[in-house]
């Protein structure tokens, strides 16, 4: 069983590098998580991002957070991605599958996924 | 929606965006019905925001929290013969104890009910998102049930935070073991 006591070793362990963990935040990705987002597949899409980021070591350069509704409801699940110094990329109609790319092309090699993204649709 | 999950995932962060600390996300189920109550100590709905809730065409720049939301729950709802109450205390009139408790009773037996889906996974997602509000999830299923309670992992981790992602794979861990033993 998942206990309490697992999760103040956890605690203990995440203690040490706490300031680390909390990162240096260079990369934001924002999941719209309003009614149209949660009924078009967010809550997989921003799961998928929570698991790969963790999974490729992103943690310390990439934040995942949450927003209302972005405008286009007929485009989502949308991702937006902040990076300081850069433009704003805005993924639309995403899906876990998609996430890995982005995670994997854009936040760790630097690339942007033009085809995912709200220019490559049109 | 596809899912009941998602509905409850839905209509919890209207508790949050109105800026509740503690949100209740309670579940009784036995083998004719499932009752779903959001309760929240947010800034609560006034009387005239309460009437017009129900209405997806009723949305103003200062009442945007609302929406379709409310709506998509109620059809899920009233799909299955069942209904949704919606109680307010708006903080101006109730300055010590304001908040809103949404409840939907759904008729399981019915060929409309929605699946509940995947209920940890909206947990661990209004977590993540925000991860300073309190969340008490509660699902009673017949005499059994499963619990968890942010406030008491809160107490165990000191200042580090709920949304590191060890502690929100434990947190769906657990769940998944409380359900699996049931």
């Amino acid at each position: 069983m998942k206990s309490l006591a697992e999760l103040q070793a956890i605690k203990d362990r995440m203690k040490s590098k706490i300031v680390l963990r909390e990162g240096t935040g260079e990369i934001r990705v924002v999941v719209g998580m309003a009614t149209c987002g949660i009924a078009a597949g967010a809550r997989p899409v921003l799961n998928a991002f929570v698991e790969e980021i963790n999974a490729a070591n992103l943690y310390e350069k990439v934040t995942v957070s949450q927003t209302g509704c972005i405008g286009f409801c007929q485009l989502e699940p949308i991702v937006e991605v902040f990076e300081a110094g850069k433009e704003k990329i805005t993924y639309i109609k995403m899906t876990p599958d998609k996430v890995k790319e982005v995670v994997e092309k854009h936040l760790k090699g630097g690339n942007v996924v033009t085809e995912y993204t709200v220019a490559g649709a049109n | 929606m596809k899912e009941l999950s998602l509905n409850i995932l839905d209509i919890t962060e209207n508790s949050v965006k109105a800026k509740a600390t503690l949100v209740e996300i309670l579940l009784i189920e036995n083998s004719d019905t499932l009752t779903i109550t959001i309760k929240d100590n947010g800034t609560g709905m006034t009387d005239e925001v309460l009437e017009h809730v129900r209405n997806p065409f009723y949305t103003t720049r200062t009442t945007r929290k609302v929406g379709m939301g409310i709506p998509l729950f109620q059809f899920a709802a009233e799909q299955t013969g069942g209904n949704v109450t919606i109680m307010s205390k708006h903080f101006s009139a109730f300055p010590d104890d304001h908040g809103t408790t949404v409840t939907a009773l759904f008729y399981k037996k019915h060929i409309d009910f929605t699946p509940l889906g995947d209920v940890v996974s909206t947990v661990t997602t209004l977590i993540q998102g925000h991860p300073n509000v309190d969340f008490l999830y509660e699902h009673k299923i017949g005499d059994n049930f499963v619990k968890l309670d942010t406030r008491e992992l809160r107490a165990v981790l000191d200042d580090v935070p709920l949304d590191t992602f060890e502690i929100l794979i434990w947190i769906k861990e657990n769940l998944e073991e409380q359900y699996n033993s049931i």
